[in-house]
């Protein structure tokens, strides 16, 4: 009998869910510590947090292990998670010049207040594999540790404390556009409103930091390559945890804690923007949870180049942009072409047969396999 | 002292808080106030995948209630694999019943079908939408799209179903031909075939649909004109399925699937799973009436 294409649903589906927890520990291997995975692979939970835009590292690495490591389906589950519960504060505006520096550096200058300070970043390591991680065991990570600790002064750990920012330099001298006091007045919630165009930039902002890092390269690429106008120096790069404040009943500022952010300031080219102005330059903003590069600097690329509309560069559209990097819509549409389709499809069958025998014209012939 | 509450979060009744739920419900009212508005939402995460019935579920799980009976489909089945799922999803976060059978369902969501039994006043049928927006194929900016509805500047819209004659001898849309609502908007009626469209017309029933992806509600709600695109000389019509009977009912007059068996040969089937059960059970259904089908 041929029809039992999507017949007896309900087994097949709970089948499909054993076979994919059969399959995530069918070697009987240790069971994932979620410790181990939040602290050994800390830039995966960075990037759960920041597309599933919720701060919460233990729940990051439950997803991870949940997912067996598939990155864009535990930032989903992150969200659907963050979905349900209730949205009690909004905080009041960070403050990065209050953040405890782990990573700053600026590509416009070559010394900044504070100085350029690497912290831990891969950009200068050699992409060379390093097969010592097979056999890597406690002893190991406890010699490394105590060693690298040997090389630590802590008579000067006292002395790091919050530096000043680079565009501050720029915005001193008057290089910077100034502030447009439209552009930044209004303060949307994408996650409570469904974003409407042209969108404030309050909400182009959020909408790229839940953003899909991929997404937001390749448009982000695209823009510096040719497809676009934008590509800007770094005025400054920073990674570290800042304070988090919300207003209590009494209208009192309380310190909730702190979440580590990376932070790009873009600087654009120089040019005239309005005539009556002297030329200036524009900053590009991004800002991500956790340590992400790559994310906060394509921010920086797309924020400025939404503000300035161009329909021939798609990473200056902020339509094409905002919708197409949601990682988590995406994805969600792109698989929902494995849904069944047959009635749709039998729709547009009938049409195609009908114009077809309309046309009067010849069927094309093909070869027919004969295996 | 600080509870430590770590792990023990809870779901509300139905999933979706109750802030969000009267969000969705009074967006609903505004669209049935508006027929065929598209009500922009917040469309929270589901644990369901975007563009797997989101929007649907939106809509369910804010107006269930405890002595809703609901039935779910899926390209008319209600075995479908998807259907299954958010079936059980539903099922385990309110408790309700839930039914195959048409008639005995208080909320009907679906995807891609409209049952071929008659609607009656008392229920309601929801709809999975995967693009709200009837305009998008010839207007690919939202910002635009808008402001054609506002100004019911369907010119464009016109010259396409025009065109479309001109290359091709006939209208060639197929599932989710555009419809417009009351004499005023032009709304996307989901991928339903042509063979449902004019059930929506004069319908007993209430229609919420629910775009999650893209953030929009809209509804028609009973009794209200619904016609479908057409001109004067060149008139619209449903699929075509003459000269076809259901292999295992002998029946005419339904949508049917068609199905290719291990022998290659060709064989049509009712596509409404329960309208079929209920013909091979030798129940008499009261099936939607419209001048197409009368036709037949």
């Amino acid at each position: 009998m041929g029809y039992i294409a999507v017949k007896g649903g309900t087994d097949a589906i709970h089948n499909s869910q054993q076979l994919v927890e059969f399959y995530r520990l069918k070697d009987a291997t240790t069971p994932l510590d979620i410790e181990q995975i939040r602290s050994q692979l800390r830039m995966a939970v960075d990037k759960v947090m920041g597309e599933g835009g919720m701060y919460a590292p233990e729940y990051a690495a439950i997803a991870l292990k949940q997912s067996e490591g598939e990155v864009f389906e535990a930032a989903f589950i992150l969200r659907a998670f963050r979905a349900t519960l209730q949205r009690k504060y909004y905080s009041e505006t960070l403050n990065t010049r209050e953040m405890f520096i782990k990573r700053k550096i600026s590509a416009s200058f070559r010394e900044i207040p504070g100085g350029q300070i690497l912290g831990p970043t891969r950009d200068y390591t050699q992409r060379i594999i390093d097969t010592s991680k097979a056999t890597e065991n406690n002893e190991d990570i406890q010699k490394f540790l105590t060693e690298f600790r040997k090389g630590v002064d802590t008579e000067h750990l006292a002395e790091i404390t919050t530096f000043a920012k680079v565009i501050d330099l720029l915005k001193n001298e008057g290089l910077l556009k100034p502030v447009d006091p439209n552009e930044d007045k209004t303060l949307a919630d994408i996650t409570r409103e469904a974003i409407k165009f042209p969108a404030v930039r309050s909400a182009r902002l959020q909408m790229m930091a839940r953003a899909e890092t991929g997404g937001l390269m390749a448009l982000g690429y695209a823009s510096m390559r040719g497809f676009g106008n934008v590509h800007p120096t770094v005025g400054e790069l920073r990674y570290g945890p800042v304070p988090v404040r919300v207003k209590d009943a009494s209208g009192r500022l309380r310190y909730i804690g702190k979440i580590e952010v990376t932070e790009a300031e873009t600087i654009s080219t120089g040019r005239t923007v309005k005539k009556k102005q002297p030329p200036s330059y524009t900053i590009g903003y991004g800002l991500c949870f956790g340590q992400n590069d790559t994310k906060a600097i394509c921010m920086g690329i797309l924020d400025t180049g939404m503000r300035s509309p161009d329909i021939n560069s798609p990473a200056n559209d902020q339509e094409f942009v905002l919708y197409h990097t949601e990682g988590i819509e995406a994805m969600g549409f792109t698989n929902h072409l494995k849904l069944p389709h047959y009635v749709t499809f039998q729709s547009d069958l009938k049409n195609l047969r009908e114009a077809i025998k309309r046309s009067g014209k010849q069927k094309v012939e093909q070869p027919v396999s004969t295996e | 002292m600080v509870e430590n509450n770590k792990y023990t979060n809870k779901y509300n009744f139905a999933f979706i808080d109750e802030a969000t739920k009267k969000e969705i419900r009074r967006k609903l009212l505004k669209a049935v106030a508006i027929p065929g508005y598209q009500v922009p939402y917040s469309s929270p995460e589901m644990p369901i995948s975007r563009g797997w019935g989101t929007g649907g579920l939106h809509v369910t799980l804010a107006i269930i209630g405890k002595d809703d009976v609901f039935k779910i489909i899926d390209q008319g089945s209600d075995a479908s694999v998807n259907a299954c799922n958010l079936r059980e999803f539903v099922h385990q976060m309110t408790n309700c019943k839930t039914t195959y059978n048409t008639a005995e369902a208080t909320l009907i969501q679906t995807r891609h079908r409209i049952t071929e039994e008659e609607l009656r006043d008392d229920q309601i049928y929801i709809y999975q939408v995967p693009q709200p927006e009837p305009l998008r194929s010839v207007e690919r900016y939202e910002f635009k799209t808008r402001q054609m509805h506002g100004e019911a500047d369907y010119a464009k819209m016109w010259v396409s179903l025009y065109e479309s004659y001109v290359r091709d001898g006939d209208i060639m849309l197929g599932a989710g031909y555009p419809v417009m609502v009351n004499k005023r908007y032009i709304l996307a009626p989901s991928p339903i075939p042509k063979w449902d469209v004019p059930n929506l017309n004069h319908s007993n029933a209430l229609h919420l649909f629910g775009a999650g992806r893209e953030k929009r509600l809209y509804a028609i709600p009973p009794y209200t004109i619904v016609d479908p695109l057409e001109f004067e000389d060149v008139k619209f019509h449903t699929e075509n399925f003459s000269g076809t009977e259901c292999y295992r009912t002998g029946y005419k007059k339904a949508f049917m699937d068609e199905l290719y068996f291990d022998d290659g040969t060709k064989h049509f089937l009712i596509n409404d799973s329960n309208f079929l059960d209920k013909l091979a059970e030798d129940m008499e259904p009261k099936q939607h009436a419209n001048k197409y089908i009368d036709q037949l």
